[in-house]
């Protein structure tokens, strides 16, 4: 039961989130309107799919290191549970912007790097899959999570900015979403809807962690 | 007359894109919220239908990690005594 408390952080953080989310006041902005909450959904899960992949990328190289079989299943369940985020992410942000931006999908700089970010990381879980052996899947989707790693950075958090079109705020140089973070109302609800909508994705991914444990528990 | 109407559309969304937040945005009543929604009550039947399906997950989410503690208790009991 120690162990289970950021379990319960993560519900009540996640029910803040949902309440203070709906309920508070929020800046009353042109083209946006109310939409301007979906700050605390839409955005919430980028920031989640990047913290689990980076927990992905670091047990990856525990593995290599290592060689543990463990490591590997959790690299990959994180990365799962980073790419269940992305995945959302991107379905609402099309829903977002076909609301303010015109179209679901607009072609937008940071739109198309997340969309092949996420590619990429499918590309991860369809190399797994084709490979029989658990020692050599695991060393090789290992070397290969942290290559996506490395190319998500730069597909997320530098080419959108430099492009001066981009539809999202905060890039043409800019950085990061200064115009958000200005504003301490919607900071109060923001971060703590990025560790409850972090840790909700990282108790999936330990479920899933524990399940592959108890099965190969039983295979041995 | 094309090239007077790209700018001006052009000017439009560059004020769109430059918009940031500030006291005032609080208070600008030009901007259409869901205010008639809050006034009538009617967003928290909204609120009480997501708290509803966030309860209803997470009970259901509580329940399987239980279940998945059981089977660990089961299943590592077993190795130490083999």
């Amino acid at each position: 039961m120690k162990k289970n408390w950021w379990k319960a952080l993560a519900l009540i953080l996640v029910t803040y989130t949902l309440l203070a989310g709906l309920l508070m006041d929020a800046p009353r902005l042109n083209i946006l309107n109310e939409t301007i909450r979906n700050l605390h959904f839409h955005v919430t899960m980028w920031f989640g799919m990047v913290i689990l992949l980076t927990a992905s990328m670091v047990y990856a190289i525990k593995y290599l290191r290592s060689g543990q079989i463990t490591y590997d299943d959790k690299s990959v369940e994180m990365a799962k549970a980073g790419v269940l985020l992305g995945s959302m992410g991107i379905i609402t942000g099309a829903v977002w912007a076909n609301y303010t931006w015109g179209e679901p999908w607009s072609g937008d700089s940071k739109q198309n790097a997340a969309a092949i970010c996420l590619l990429i990381y499918f590309a991860y879980l369809v190399l797994r899959n084709s490979m029989k052996d658990e020692q050599q899947r695991a060393r090789v989707s290992g070397v290969y999570d942290i290559f996506a790693y490395a190319a998500m950075i730069p597909l997320l958090f530098i080419l959108p900015r430099l492009d001066p079109n981009s539809l999202h705020p905060g890039n043409g140089g800019n950085p990061g979403f200064n115009a958000y973070d200005l504003d301490s109302k919607l900071r109060v609800v923001f971060y703590p809807a990025v560790i409850g909508w972090t840790l909700m994705g990282v108790w999936i991914a330990s479920l899933k962690i524990r399940t592959r444990q108890i099965e190969r528990a039983l295979e041995d | 007359m094309k090239k007077f109407l790209t700018i001006l559309f052009l000017c439009f969304s560059l004020a769109s894109v430059a918009q940031e937040i500030t006291e005032g945005s609080y208070t600008d009543q030009t901007v259409e919220m869901a205010d008639t929604m809050r006034s009538n009550g009617k967003i928290y039947v909204v609120v009480a239908v997501i708290m509803i399906l966030f309860v209803g997950l997470s009970v259901y989410t509580i329940s399987v990690d239980k279940k998945i503690s059981k089977l660990e208790k089961e299943v590592f009991k077993e190795k130490v005594n083999s």
